[in-house]
């Protein structure tokens, strides 16, 4: 059973394999995201973290998720050298963590209710549990981001999170408006497979905005591969990424 | 003193228990061997099985679609929207020029875009600015890392269940183009 909504700006693909699979079951996953949507949105007036940028709540005040979220940014900030700050020009945008988190928490809502062989992907990010239904490790590809048509690496995972951060800009010259002499990055994409995919997603955000430097970041975490796409339509690849790569070729 | 009087029994009923838990471990040996002689008679037929049962229940579902669901998603580009469709939906007749949007704090930074109108068409948007612009306090040491293998990308044609790829500015994107495309209206 598989069901996508739009949801947080982007579509959330939900496949339960399960047999017992209920709608009743998608909705337990797909309202968490309703929730934390309303919660985390900057893009929503009333939402409590638009409340705190407009500093009408203290995150004193603020709700637990609120607290953990802003816990986990200060952590994840110092594991990445300073590099993933939810803090821009005095507002706050903890969606970059959000997302991974929120993916992550709908994925233990499914494991909570018994399932086993699922997945849950939230713009193109995803944890999978389990095997599909032909039985095997969750098979997943890595965009082209040169043609979205397209993926150039098929790996398989089961029990871990993928997230894949970069820009899919075809044929776009990407400059800073404030100074075009300045190239901001060769990296096209960064994809990073981890122990779930709230790691796996803030690491890949922190290693893409690292540029090249950010598969060499990957390389030294414990436990995360990763694999990165650059502007030459170069793949690298850190040094255990092989294993989870499908070789399965249809000529 | 009654501890010692019980030691008799207690060491009898001790000889039968083994008897009892060794009786039991070689009885569930025997059926746990039976149970998987006849229900995995070989392993492929048994890796087979699971995938019938799943069938049988995927069909219901897909003829029931959520509304507004996106069957097969590794076929639908996530992507933000082309600018010809956008223009479509924006219903609209533009005003030649070239049009900028407001900067708009997506998921770790801001983004703005520009589009390009001719003959009341777009043609053209272009991202002035995109959240990879902060690479400013970034210090990482790549001594003491080994070499990376790299490879030329080429489009796979395995199977796969779906797709992993960056999706980041779909809503900002969005955002930005309505307003650069609000000054442009006739």
């Amino acid at each position: 059973m598989k069901q996508t909504r739009i949801l947080m700006g982007m579509p959330v693909t939900l496949e339960i394999v399960d047999a017992f699979a209920t709608n009743e079951l998608f909705d337990s996953a797909y309202n968490y995201f309703e929730y934390v949507d309303e919660k985390f949105s900057t893009y929503k007036e009333n939402s409590e973290i638009s409340k705190i940028n407009r500093g009408e709540l203290s995150l004193e005040e603020a709700s637990h998720d609120m607290q953990t979220i802003f816990a986990l940014a200060e952590q994840t900030r110092d594991e990445t050298e300073g590099f993933f700050d939810i803090k821009h020009t005095g507002q706050y945008d903890p969606s970059g963590l959000v997302k991974g988190w929120a993916i992550f928490n709908a994925a233990n809502i499914l494991l909570d209710r018994g399932c086993k062989n699922f997945y849950v992907e939230a713009g193109g990010d995803v944890q999978v549990h389990g095997k599909n239904d032909q039985g095997t490790d969750w098979r997943i590809g890595i965009r082209n981001p040169f043609n979205e048509k397209e993926f150039v690496k098929a790996v398989a995972v089961s029990n871990q999170g993928m997230a894949t951060s970069g820009t899919y800009v075809r044929g776009q010259h990407i400059y800073n408006p404030y100074d075009e002499n300045r190239v901001l990055s060769d990296v096209m994409s960064i994809t990073v497979i981890g122990p779930d995919i709230y790691e796996a997603d803030r690491f890949a955000t922190a290693a893409f905005a690292m540029g090249k430097d950010g598969i060499y970041f990957v390389e030294r975490l414990d436990g995360f591969e990763g694999y990165m796409i650059d502007k030459d339509k170069l793949g690298t690849f850190t040094s255990g990424f092989e294993r989870y790569v499908i070789h399965d070729e249809i000529h | 003193m009654a501890k010692r009087q019980e030691q008799s029994p207690y060491g009898l009923s001790q000889t039968v228990r083994k008897f009892l838990l060794s009786g039991f471990v070689v009885f569930t040996f025997i059926a746990y061997a039976i149970h998987e002689r006849f229900s995995h008679p070989d392993s492929p037929l048994a890796a087979n099985t699971p995938t019938v049962v799943i069938q049988s229940s995927i069909q219901p579902t897909s003829t029931v679609p959520e509304a507004g669901a996106t069957k097969a998603l590794p076929t639908q580009p996530i992507l933000p929207t082309p600018p010809p469709a956008t223009a479509t939906s924006t219903t609209g007749r533009y005003k030649d020029g070239t049009y900028n949007g407001p900067m708009v704090n997506v998921y770790y930074g801001l983004v703005s875009v520009q589009a390009t109108v001719q003959n009341g068409q777009i043609v053209d948007v272009q991202f002035l600015r995109y959240p990879n612009d902060r690479r400013t306090s970034v210090r990482i040491n790549n001594v003491a890392v080994p070499y990376l293998q790299q490879e030329a990308i080429k489009a796979q044609t395995s199977e796969v269940n779906l797709i992993s790829g960056a999706t980041l500015t779909s809503e900002g994107f969005v955002v930005s183009l309505r307003e650069a495309l609000k000054s442009a209206v006739n």
